[in-house]
Protein backbone atom coordinates (compact mmCIF):
# COMPACT_ATOMS: atom_id res chain seq x y z
CA UNK A 1 0.00 0.00 0.00
CA UNK A 2 1.63 3.42 -1.03
CA UNK A 3 1.82 6.01 1.56
CA UNK A 4 -0.72 8.03 -0.87
CA UNK A 5 2.26 10.86 -1.79
CA UNK A 6 2.78 9.50 -4.64
CA UNK A 7 -1.09 10.19 -5.31
CA UNK A 8 -0.74 13.64 -4.44
CA UNK A 9 2.19 14.04 -7.03
CA UNK A 10 -0.16 12.81 -9.47
CA UNK A 11 -3.38 14.77 -9.11
CA UNK A 12 -1.87 17.72 -6.72
CA UNK A 13 -4.67 19.52 -5.20
CA UNK A 14 -5.29 23.65 -6.25
CA UNK A 15 -2.52 25.49 -3.88
CA UNK A 16 -2.79 28.47 -2.03
CA UNK A 17 -0.82 30.58 -5.28
CA UNK A 18 -3.29 29.34 -7.27
CA UNK A 19 -6.31 30.68 -5.46
CA UNK A 20 -4.72 33.72 -4.96
CA UNK A 21 -4.09 33.99 -8.76
CA UNK A 22 -8.03 32.71 -9.43
CA UNK A 23 -9.10 35.89 -6.66
CA UNK A 24 -7.39 38.23 -8.97
CA UNK A 25 -8.42 36.83 -11.86
CA UNK A 26 -11.97 37.65 -10.31
CA UNK A 27 -11.09 40.88 -8.99
CA UNK A 28 -9.91 41.92 -11.86
CA UNK A 29 -13.24 41.04 -13.77
CA UNK A 30 -15.05 43.15 -10.84
CA UNK A 31 -12.40 45.97 -11.63
CA UNK A 32 -12.95 45.82 -15.60
CA UNK A 33 -17.11 46.02 -14.61
CA UNK A 34 -16.41 49.20 -12.85
CA UNK A 35 -14.70 50.79 -15.29
CA UNK A 36 -17.42 49.90 -18.46
CA UNK A 37 -19.80 51.31 -16.55
CA UNK A 38 -17.90 54.52 -15.78
CA UNK A 39 -16.81 54.58 -19.42
CA UNK A 40 -20.72 54.70 -20.11
CA UNK A 41 -21.77 57.00 -17.78
CA UNK A 42 -18.91 59.37 -19.17
CA UNK A 43 -19.64 58.97 -22.93
CA UNK A 44 -23.53 59.40 -21.35
CA UNK A 45 -22.53 62.88 -20.10
CA UNK A 46 -20.42 63.76 -23.15
CA UNK A 47 -23.95 63.25 -25.04
CA UNK A 48 -25.41 65.57 -22.42
CA UNK A 49 -23.28 68.39 -24.18
CA UNK A 50 -24.65 68.03 -27.71
CA UNK A 51 -28.37 66.64 -27.13
CA UNK A 52 -31.23 68.46 -25.76
CA UNK A 53 -31.49 67.30 -21.97
CA UNK A 54 -34.95 65.50 -22.53
CA UNK A 55 -33.14 63.21 -24.83
CA UNK A 56 -29.92 63.02 -22.48
CA UNK A 57 -30.13 64.47 -19.21
CA UNK A 58 -26.50 65.18 -17.55
CA UNK A 59 -25.16 62.30 -15.37
CA UNK A 60 -25.56 64.23 -12.15
CA UNK A 61 -29.60 65.10 -12.67
CA UNK A 62 -29.95 60.89 -13.13
CA UNK A 63 -28.30 60.95 -10.16
CA UNK A 64 -30.29 63.66 -8.38
CA UNK A 65 -33.10 61.75 -9.71
CA UNK A 66 -31.88 58.23 -7.84
CA UNK A 67 -31.45 59.45 -4.60
CA UNK A 68 -34.92 61.46 -4.50
CA UNK A 69 -36.35 58.06 -5.07
CA UNK A 70 -34.83 56.85 -2.02
CA UNK A 71 -35.44 60.15 -0.02
CA UNK A 72 -39.28 59.54 0.02
CA UNK A 73 -40.93 56.58 1.36
CA UNK A 74 -43.62 56.18 -0.92
CA UNK A 75 -40.82 55.66 -3.89
CA UNK A 76 -39.03 53.50 -1.64
CA UNK A 77 -41.97 51.38 -1.13
CA UNK A 78 -42.32 51.58 -4.86
CA UNK A 79 -38.85 50.21 -5.60
CA UNK A 80 -39.39 47.58 -2.95
CA UNK A 81 -42.55 46.50 -4.43
CA UNK A 82 -40.95 45.47 -7.62
CA UNK A 83 -38.72 43.79 -6.08
CA UNK A 84 -40.94 42.33 -3.97
CA UNK A 85 -42.88 41.17 -7.14
CA UNK A 86 -40.50 39.38 -8.47
CA UNK A 87 -38.86 37.67 -6.19
CA UNK A 88 -42.98 35.62 -5.39
CA UNK A 89 -43.66 35.44 -9.05
CA UNK A 90 -40.07 33.29 -9.67
CA UNK A 91 -41.10 31.67 -6.12
CA UNK A 92 -44.53 30.65 -7.60
CA UNK A 93 -42.65 29.82 -10.82
CA UNK A 94 -39.94 27.77 -9.15
CA UNK A 95 -42.30 25.56 -6.91
CA UNK A 96 -45.24 24.92 -9.75
CA UNK A 97 -42.40 24.04 -12.34
CA UNK A 98 -40.84 21.89 -9.79
CA UNK A 99 -43.72 20.09 -9.00
CA UNK A 100 -44.60 19.75 -12.91
CA UNK A 101 -40.89 18.20 -13.73
CA UNK A 102 -41.09 15.78 -10.70
CA UNK A 103 -44.09 14.98 -12.17
CA UNK A 104 -42.74 14.92 -16.18
CA UNK A 105 -39.80 12.85 -14.93
CA UNK A 106 -41.96 10.27 -13.03
CA UNK A 107 -44.88 9.66 -15.94
CA UNK A 108 -43.90 9.84 -19.71
CA UNK A 109 -47.21 9.84 -20.66
CA UNK A 110 -47.49 12.87 -18.79
CA UNK A 111 -44.59 14.31 -20.21
CA UNK A 112 -45.54 13.84 -23.45
CA UNK A 113 -49.01 15.95 -23.01
CA UNK A 114 -46.96 18.75 -20.43
CA UNK A 115 -44.11 19.27 -22.58
CA UNK A 116 -45.59 20.71 -26.08
CA UNK A 117 -48.10 22.85 -23.78
CA UNK A 118 -45.11 24.41 -21.89
CA UNK A 119 -43.09 24.71 -25.23
CA UNK A 120 -46.51 26.33 -26.75
CA UNK A 121 -46.21 29.01 -23.57
CA UNK A 122 -43.14 29.71 -24.22
CA UNK A 123 -44.07 31.48 -27.62
CA UNK A 124 -47.23 33.98 -25.86
CA UNK A 125 -45.58 36.69 -25.40
CA UNK A 126 -45.82 38.71 -21.87
CA UNK A 127 -47.62 41.32 -23.15
CA UNK A 128 -50.61 38.79 -24.12
CA UNK A 129 -50.81 37.29 -20.35
CA UNK A 130 -51.43 41.06 -19.19
CA UNK A 131 -53.93 41.44 -21.15
CA UNK A 132 -55.16 37.80 -19.99
CA UNK A 133 -54.56 38.26 -16.65
CA UNK A 134 -56.21 42.18 -16.76
CA UNK A 135 -59.66 40.30 -18.43
CA UNK A 136 -59.32 37.04 -16.10
CA UNK A 137 -58.84 39.09 -12.57
CA UNK A 138 -59.76 41.55 -10.45
CA UNK A 139 -56.84 41.77 -7.88
CA UNK A 140 -53.96 43.88 -9.20
CA UNK A 141 -51.37 41.88 -7.23
CA UNK A 142 -52.58 38.64 -8.42
CA UNK A 143 -52.59 39.84 -12.28
CA UNK A 144 -49.23 40.98 -11.68
CA UNK A 145 -48.31 37.61 -9.75
CA UNK A 146 -50.13 35.38 -12.52
CA UNK A 147 -48.04 37.02 -15.51
CA UNK A 148 -44.80 36.44 -13.66
CA UNK A 149 -45.86 32.58 -13.13
CA UNK A 150 -46.98 32.16 -16.51
CA UNK A 151 -43.97 33.71 -18.07
CA UNK A 152 -41.21 31.72 -16.10
CA UNK A 153 -42.93 28.52 -15.73
CA UNK A 154 -41.55 27.33 -18.48
CA UNK A 155 -38.03 28.34 -17.96
CA UNK A 156 -38.17 26.93 -14.49
CA UNK A 157 -39.50 23.50 -15.12
CA UNK A 158 -37.23 22.69 -18.40
CA UNK A 159 -34.49 23.18 -16.50
CA UNK A 160 -35.18 21.53 -13.33
CA UNK A 161 -36.33 18.55 -15.58
CA UNK A 162 -32.72 18.89 -17.57
CA UNK A 163 -31.01 18.71 -13.61
CA UNK A 164 -33.29 15.91 -13.13
CA UNK A 165 -32.44 13.93 -15.63
CA UNK A 166 -28.67 15.22 -15.89
CA UNK A 167 -28.15 12.91 -12.62
CA UNK A 168 -25.60 10.19 -13.32
CA UNK A 169 -26.95 6.77 -13.57
CA UNK A 170 -23.50 5.55 -12.20
CA UNK A 171 -24.20 7.70 -8.47
CA UNK A 172 -27.76 6.92 -8.62
CA UNK A 173 -27.26 3.20 -8.99
CA UNK A 174 -24.22 3.78 -6.05
CA UNK A 175 -26.85 5.26 -3.49
CA UNK A 176 -29.32 2.41 -4.18
CA UNK A 177 -27.09 0.05 -3.96
CA UNK A 178 -27.08 1.42 0.22
CA UNK A 179 -31.19 0.81 -0.02
CA UNK A 180 -32.13 4.40 1.43
CA UNK A 181 -35.18 5.37 1.80
CA UNK A 182 -36.89 7.85 -0.54
CA UNK A 183 -36.81 10.89 1.61
CA UNK A 184 -32.42 9.79 2.18
CA UNK A 185 -32.23 9.49 -1.61
CA UNK A 186 -33.48 13.09 -2.08
CA UNK A 187 -31.88 14.18 0.24
CA UNK A 188 -28.32 12.39 -0.45
CA UNK A 189 -28.44 12.43 -4.00
CA UNK A 190 -31.22 14.18 -5.53
CA UNK A 191 -30.79 18.08 -3.95
CA UNK A 192 -27.27 18.06 -4.21
CA UNK A 193 -27.26 16.85 -7.71
CA UNK A 194 -29.62 18.91 -8.93
CA UNK A 195 -28.68 22.26 -7.08
CA UNK A 196 -26.37 23.52 -9.42
CA UNK A 197 -29.39 23.47 -12.05
CA UNK A 198 -31.64 25.39 -9.76
CA UNK A 199 -29.44 28.30 -9.13
CA UNK A 200 -28.46 28.56 -12.86
CA UNK A 201 -32.41 28.78 -13.53
CA UNK A 202 -32.93 31.22 -10.62
CA UNK A 203 -30.12 33.28 -12.40
CA UNK A 204 -31.74 33.07 -15.99
CA UNK A 205 -35.00 33.48 -14.57
CA UNK A 206 -34.22 36.54 -12.75
CA UNK A 207 -33.19 38.38 -16.15
CA UNK A 208 -36.68 37.61 -18.07
CA UNK A 209 -38.62 38.37 -14.73
CA UNK A 210 -37.40 41.99 -14.28
CA UNK A 211 -38.48 42.51 -18.11
CA UNK A 212 -41.75 41.04 -17.52
CA UNK A 213 -42.44 42.33 -14.05
CA UNK A 214 -42.24 46.18 -15.59
CA UNK A 215 -44.64 45.33 -18.20
CA UNK A 216 -46.79 44.25 -15.73
CA UNK A 217 -46.53 46.94 -13.90
CA UNK A 218 -46.70 49.34 -16.93
CA UNK A 219 -50.27 48.27 -17.55
CA UNK A 220 -51.75 47.46 -14.73
CA UNK A 221 -50.18 48.40 -11.12
CA UNK A 222 -50.42 51.37 -9.39
CA UNK A 223 -46.63 51.37 -8.03
CA UNK A 224 -43.64 49.95 -8.59
CA UNK A 225 -41.06 50.90 -11.21
CA UNK A 226 -42.78 49.88 -13.85
CA UNK A 227 -45.32 52.53 -13.04
CA UNK A 228 -43.20 54.50 -12.48
CA UNK A 229 -41.87 54.50 -16.08
CA UNK A 230 -45.00 55.26 -17.34
CA UNK A 231 -45.28 58.58 -14.89
CA UNK A 232 -42.15 59.24 -16.08
CA UNK A 233 -42.97 58.81 -19.40
CA UNK A 234 -45.50 61.19 -19.50
CA UNK A 235 -44.01 63.80 -18.37
CA UNK A 236 -41.11 63.59 -20.54
CA UNK A 237 -38.56 62.63 -17.84
CA UNK A 238 -36.01 61.26 -18.95
CA UNK A 239 -33.91 61.28 -15.95
CA UNK A 240 -36.80 59.93 -13.85
CA UNK A 241 -36.94 57.02 -16.53
CA UNK A 242 -32.98 56.16 -16.00
CA UNK A 243 -33.21 56.63 -12.17
CA UNK A 244 -35.94 54.32 -12.14
CA UNK A 245 -34.19 51.59 -14.75
CA UNK A 246 -31.41 52.29 -12.40
CA UNK A 247 -33.36 50.60 -9.37
CA UNK A 248 -34.56 47.80 -11.13
CA UNK A 249 -30.90 46.71 -12.42
CA UNK A 250 -29.35 47.48 -9.14
CA UNK A 251 -31.89 44.74 -7.60
CA UNK A 252 -31.31 42.24 -10.16
CA UNK A 253 -27.43 42.76 -9.84
CA UNK A 254 -27.90 42.52 -6.00
CA UNK A 255 -30.08 39.51 -6.41
CA UNK A 256 -27.61 38.00 -8.90
CA UNK A 257 -25.02 38.38 -6.39
CA UNK A 258 -26.67 36.50 -3.82
CA UNK A 259 -27.23 34.09 -6.28
CA UNK A 260 -23.39 33.84 -6.81
CA UNK A 261 -22.74 33.90 -3.18
CA UNK A 262 -25.08 30.58 -2.44
CA UNK A 263 -23.41 28.87 -5.47
CA UNK A 264 -19.54 29.41 -4.91
CA UNK A 265 -20.56 28.24 -1.20
CA UNK A 266 -22.96 25.43 -2.28
CA UNK A 267 -20.98 24.19 -5.29
CA UNK A 268 -17.45 24.98 -3.50
CA UNK A 269 -16.72 20.93 -4.19
CA UNK A 270 -16.49 22.11 -8.12
CA UNK A 271 -12.58 21.77 -9.02
CA UNK A 272 -10.97 25.57 -9.00
CA UNK A 273 -10.74 25.48 -12.84
CA UNK A 274 -14.29 24.48 -13.70
CA UNK A 275 -14.91 27.89 -11.32
CA UNK A 276 -13.15 29.69 -13.61
CA UNK A 277 -14.54 28.62 -16.67
CA UNK B 1 -19.73 -28.15 0.68
CA UNK B 2 -21.53 -28.78 4.01
CA UNK B 3 -25.38 -28.77 4.35
CA UNK B 4 -26.07 -25.11 4.99
CA UNK B 5 -27.91 -22.58 3.17
CA UNK B 6 -25.37 -21.03 0.34
CA UNK B 7 -25.11 -17.33 1.04
CA UNK B 8 -26.28 -17.03 -2.82
CA UNK B 9 -27.84 -18.98 -4.94
CA UNK B 10 -28.90 -18.76 -8.65
CA UNK B 11 -31.25 -21.24 -9.77
CA UNK B 12 -31.15 -21.60 -13.55
CA UNK B 13 -31.61 -17.70 -14.55
CA UNK B 14 -32.00 -16.09 -17.34
CA UNK B 15 -31.93 -12.32 -17.61
CA UNK B 16 -33.17 -10.88 -21.27
CA UNK B 17 -33.07 -7.05 -22.23
CA UNK B 18 -34.88 -5.73 -25.36
CA UNK B 19 -32.74 -4.67 -28.05
CA UNK B 20 -32.66 -1.52 -28.73
CA UNK B 21 -31.99 -1.63 -32.48
CA UNK B 22 -35.87 -1.12 -33.04
CA UNK B 23 -36.39 -4.76 -33.78
CA UNK B 24 -38.51 -5.62 -30.89
CA UNK B 25 -36.74 -8.21 -29.59
CA UNK B 26 -34.56 -9.41 -26.73
CA UNK B 27 -31.52 -10.87 -26.18
CA UNK B 28 -30.23 -12.65 -23.04
CA UNK B 29 -27.23 -11.08 -21.23
CA UNK B 30 -27.56 -14.34 -18.96
CA UNK B 31 -28.97 -17.64 -19.91
CA UNK B 32 -29.66 -20.52 -17.31
CA UNK B 33 -26.89 -19.63 -15.08
CA UNK B 34 -26.92 -21.62 -11.68
CA UNK B 35 -23.99 -21.57 -9.12
CA UNK B 36 -23.84 -21.13 -5.25
CA UNK B 37 -21.36 -19.03 -3.23
CA UNK B 38 -20.81 -20.84 0.35
CA UNK B 39 -20.64 -17.86 3.26
CA UNK B 40 -17.02 -16.92 3.79
CA UNK B 41 -16.23 -17.64 0.35
CA UNK B 42 -14.53 -15.60 -2.45
CA UNK B 43 -15.65 -16.55 -5.76
CA UNK B 44 -13.78 -14.47 -8.53
CA UNK B 45 -15.87 -14.04 -12.23
CA UNK B 46 -13.47 -13.99 -15.26
CA UNK B 47 -15.14 -13.10 -18.59
CA UNK B 48 -14.58 -11.27 -21.51
CA UNK B 49 -16.12 -7.93 -21.82
CA UNK B 50 -20.04 -8.59 -22.60
CA UNK B 51 -20.37 -11.65 -21.36
CA UNK B 52 -22.89 -10.33 -18.76
CA UNK B 53 -20.58 -10.44 -15.69
CA UNK B 54 -22.37 -7.31 -14.67
CA UNK B 55 -25.69 -8.15 -15.04
CA UNK B 56 -25.42 -10.64 -12.75
CA UNK B 57 -23.87 -8.62 -10.32
CA UNK B 58 -26.66 -6.15 -10.95
CA UNK B 59 -29.02 -9.73 -10.46
CA UNK B 60 -27.37 -10.20 -7.04
CA UNK B 61 -27.41 -6.66 -5.50
CA UNK B 62 -31.11 -6.53 -6.61
CA UNK B 63 -31.06 -4.34 -9.15
CA UNK B 64 -32.74 -6.18 -11.65
CA UNK B 65 -35.17 -8.84 -11.74
CA UNK B 66 -34.60 -12.37 -13.30
CA UNK B 67 -36.38 -12.77 -16.34
CA UNK B 68 -36.75 -16.49 -15.41
CA UNK B 69 -35.52 -18.83 -12.65
CA UNK B 70 -34.24 -17.69 -9.15
CA UNK B 71 -31.82 -15.50 -7.28
CA UNK B 72 -31.40 -16.13 -3.83
CA UNK B 73 -29.11 -14.03 -1.35
CA UNK B 74 -29.16 -15.08 2.18
CA UNK B 75 -32.81 -17.37 1.64
CA UNK B 76 -34.15 -14.49 0.35
CA UNK B 77 -34.91 -12.51 -3.09
CA UNK B 78 -32.75 -9.47 -3.36
CA UNK B 79 -35.05 -7.51 -5.75
CA UNK B 80 -38.45 -8.11 -4.08
CA UNK B 81 -36.68 -7.66 -0.71
CA UNK B 82 -34.72 -5.15 -1.40
CA UNK B 83 -34.36 -2.95 1.72
CA UNK B 84 -34.18 -6.05 3.77
CA UNK B 85 -30.32 -5.87 2.71
CA UNK B 86 -29.60 -2.68 4.28
CA UNK B 87 -26.33 -2.53 5.26
CA UNK B 88 -25.70 -6.31 4.36
CA UNK B 89 -24.17 -5.93 1.00
CA UNK B 90 -21.40 -3.52 0.05
CA UNK B 91 -20.65 -3.17 -3.86
CA UNK B 92 -17.14 -1.81 -5.11
CA UNK B 93 -17.67 -0.61 -8.40
CA UNK B 94 -15.71 -0.81 -11.38
CA UNK B 95 -15.37 3.24 -10.91
CA UNK B 96 -15.14 5.15 -7.92
CA UNK B 97 -18.86 6.28 -8.17
CA UNK B 98 -17.90 9.12 -5.07
CA UNK B 99 -20.80 11.94 -4.70
CA UNK B 100 -18.30 15.26 -5.84
CA UNK B 101 -19.94 17.27 -3.79
CA UNK B 102 -18.93 15.19 -0.34
CA UNK B 103 -15.78 15.19 1.16
CA UNK B 104 -13.49 11.94 1.54
CA UNK B 105 -14.62 11.37 5.09
CA UNK B 106 -18.36 12.17 3.95
CA UNK B 107 -18.58 9.86 1.14
CA UNK B 108 -17.35 6.94 3.39
CA UNK B 109 -19.94 7.69 6.06
CA UNK B 110 -22.14 7.21 3.41
CA UNK B 111 -23.72 3.87 3.76
CA UNK B 112 -23.39 4.25 7.83
CA UNK B 113 -25.66 7.75 7.23
CA UNK B 114 -28.42 5.71 5.24
CA UNK B 115 -27.86 3.08 7.63
CA UNK B 116 -28.82 5.71 10.22
CA UNK B 117 -25.66 5.33 12.13
CA UNK B 118 -25.44 7.59 14.94
CA UNK B 119 -23.67 10.76 13.94
CA UNK B 120 -20.30 9.88 16.22
CA UNK B 121 -20.30 6.63 15.44
CA UNK B 122 -20.45 7.26 11.70
CA UNK B 123 -17.19 9.94 12.16
CA UNK B 124 -15.95 7.33 14.27
CA UNK B 125 -15.85 4.62 11.87
CA UNK B 126 -14.88 6.74 8.63
CA UNK B 127 -11.85 7.64 10.74
CA UNK B 128 -11.10 4.30 11.35
CA UNK B 129 -11.23 3.29 7.38
CA UNK B 130 -9.32 6.91 6.86
CA UNK B 131 -6.32 6.06 8.50
CA UNK B 132 -6.72 1.86 7.27
CA UNK B 133 -6.53 2.72 4.03
CA UNK B 134 -3.59 5.49 3.94
CA UNK B 135 -6.13 8.49 4.07
CA UNK B 136 -5.65 10.70 7.23
CA UNK B 137 -4.79 13.68 6.11
CA UNK B 138 -7.49 13.47 3.41
CA UNK B 139 -10.76 13.54 4.79
CA UNK B 140 -11.56 16.90 3.96
CA UNK B 141 -10.90 16.68 0.64
CA UNK B 142 -13.30 16.42 -2.23
CA UNK B 143 -12.98 14.28 -4.93
CA UNK B 144 -11.61 16.46 -7.46
CA UNK B 145 -8.44 17.09 -5.72
CA UNK B 146 -7.72 12.94 -5.33
CA UNK B 147 -5.89 11.05 -7.26
CA UNK B 148 -8.05 7.56 -8.95
CA UNK B 149 -6.15 5.83 -6.72
CA UNK B 150 -6.88 7.87 -3.40
CA UNK B 151 -10.65 7.93 -4.93
CA UNK B 152 -11.17 4.13 -5.52
CA UNK B 153 -9.39 3.64 -1.64
CA UNK B 154 -12.40 6.11 -0.61
CA UNK B 155 -14.85 3.56 -2.65
CA UNK B 156 -13.54 1.13 -1.02
CA UNK B 157 -13.73 2.23 2.67
CA UNK B 158 -17.09 3.18 1.70
CA UNK B 159 -17.94 -0.39 0.99
CA UNK B 160 -16.08 -2.01 4.01
CA UNK B 161 -17.30 0.76 6.57
CA UNK B 162 -20.75 -0.81 6.67
CA UNK B 163 -19.10 -4.27 7.75
CA UNK B 164 -20.98 -5.98 4.89
CA UNK B 165 -21.71 -9.51 5.16
CA UNK B 166 -21.91 -9.42 1.18
CA UNK B 167 -19.12 -7.58 -0.76
CA UNK B 168 -19.84 -7.41 -4.74
CA UNK B 169 -16.82 -5.98 -6.54
CA UNK B 170 -17.00 -5.60 -10.20
CA UNK B 171 -13.43 -5.18 -11.50
CA UNK B 172 -12.94 -2.35 -9.02
CA UNK B 173 -8.70 -1.72 -9.79
CA UNK B 174 -9.26 -1.93 -13.79
CA UNK B 175 -9.36 1.52 -13.93
CA UNK B 176 -5.83 2.21 -11.67
CA UNK B 177 -2.36 1.90 -12.67
CA UNK B 178 -0.48 -1.59 -12.64
CA UNK B 179 1.31 -0.35 -9.26
CA UNK B 180 -1.45 0.82 -7.68
CA UNK B 181 -3.43 -1.74 -8.05
CA UNK B 182 -1.37 -4.58 -6.89
CA UNK B 183 -0.77 -2.32 -3.67
CA UNK B 184 -4.63 -2.29 -3.22
CA UNK B 185 -5.35 -5.78 -4.29
CA UNK B 186 -3.12 -6.64 -1.71
CA UNK B 187 -5.18 -4.81 0.82
CA UNK B 188 -8.28 -5.59 -0.50
CA UNK B 189 -7.68 -9.37 0.30
CA UNK B 190 -6.25 -8.82 3.07
CA UNK B 191 -9.46 -6.71 4.43
CA UNK B 192 -11.58 -9.76 3.31
CA UNK B 193 -9.49 -12.22 5.38
CA UNK B 194 -10.16 -9.85 8.40
CA UNK B 195 -13.97 -9.13 7.73
CA UNK B 196 -14.80 -12.53 6.68
CA UNK B 197 -17.46 -11.54 4.63
CA UNK B 198 -18.62 -13.40 1.21
CA UNK B 199 -17.73 -12.20 -1.97
CA UNK B 200 -18.28 -12.05 -5.49
CA UNK B 201 -15.04 -10.42 -7.30
CA UNK B 202 -15.52 -9.68 -11.24
CA UNK B 203 -12.37 -9.01 -12.79
CA UNK B 204 -11.01 -9.02 -16.73
CA UNK B 205 -7.50 -10.39 -15.08
CA UNK B 206 -6.74 -13.98 -14.37
CA UNK B 207 -3.70 -13.23 -12.42
CA UNK B 208 -6.24 -11.06 -10.36
CA UNK B 209 -8.76 -14.15 -10.24
CA UNK B 210 -6.23 -16.33 -8.73
CA UNK B 211 -4.62 -13.71 -6.05
CA UNK B 212 -8.08 -13.17 -4.68
CA UNK B 213 -10.41 -16.16 -5.46
CA UNK B 214 -11.04 -19.39 -3.04
CA UNK B 215 -12.89 -20.28 -5.90
CA UNK B 216 -12.96 -18.99 -9.71
CA UNK B 217 -15.51 -19.47 -12.65
CA UNK B 218 -15.14 -18.24 -16.16
CA UNK B 219 -17.93 -17.24 -18.27
CA UNK B 220 -18.66 -17.34 -21.79
CA UNK B 221 -21.80 -15.09 -23.24
CA UNK B 222 -24.26 -14.94 -22.30
CA UNK B 223 -23.19 -15.32 -18.86
CA UNK B 224 -22.71 -18.97 -18.81
CA UNK B 225 -20.39 -21.01 -16.61
CA UNK B 226 -17.57 -22.12 -19.32
CA UNK B 227 -14.93 -23.32 -16.61
CA UNK B 228 -15.09 -23.53 -13.15
CA UNK B 229 -12.48 -24.34 -10.67
CA UNK B 230 -11.81 -24.39 -6.63
CA UNK B 231 -8.04 -22.32 -5.86
CA UNK B 232 -6.14 -23.35 -2.90
CA UNK B 233 -3.58 -21.29 -1.28
CA UNK B 234 -1.20 -24.25 -1.32
CA UNK B 235 -1.22 -24.54 -5.14
CA UNK B 236 1.78 -25.66 -6.72
CA UNK B 237 3.01 -23.32 -9.55
CA UNK B 238 2.77 -26.04 -12.24
CA UNK B 239 -1.39 -26.48 -11.04
CA UNK B 240 -1.93 -22.53 -11.18
CA UNK B 241 -0.12 -23.01 -15.15
CA UNK B 242 -2.76 -25.49 -15.44
CA UNK B 243 -5.53 -23.03 -13.90
CA UNK B 244 -4.39 -20.70 -16.08
CA UNK B 245 -4.72 -22.27 -19.89
CA UNK B 246 -7.77 -23.94 -18.67
CA UNK B 247 -8.65 -20.23 -17.86
CA UNK B 248 -7.37 -19.43 -21.27
CA UNK B 249 -9.10 -21.76 -23.25
CA UNK B 250 -12.75 -21.07 -21.90
CA UNK B 251 -11.90 -17.73 -22.55
CA UNK B 252 -11.10 -18.19 -26.35
CA UNK B 253 -14.35 -19.61 -26.79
Amino acid sequence: MSDGAGDIRANPPPLARERRAEARTRQFGKFEGVAAIVGLAVAWQIASYFFPNFLFPTVPAIAERFLEIFSSLDTTLDAFATGGRILLGLAGAFFLGGFLAALMAQSSPFERYAYPLLSFNQGIPALSWVVIAIIWFKGIEFRIFFIMVMTTLPGFTFQLLDAYRSISNDLYEMTLSFRPSRFDLLRTLIWPAVLPGILTSWKVNLGNASRVVVVAELVGATGGVGYQLLLQQQVFDMAGAIAWTIVLVIFVLIVQSLITLIEMRALRYRAVSERQS
Amino acid sequence: MTDEVPEIEFERVTKSFPRTDGSGGTFDAVRDLSFAVRRGELLAILGRTGCGKSTTFNLISGLLRPTSGRVTVKGRDPFTQFTWFRGKIGIVFQNDRLMPWRTAFANIGLGLELNKVEKDRRAEIAAFWLARLGLKDHGSDFPHALSGGMRQRVSIARAFAIKPEILLCDEPFSALDELTANALREEFRGLLLETKATAIFITHSIEEALKLGDRLMVFERPARIAYETGLRADMTEPDRDDVRANIRRALAV
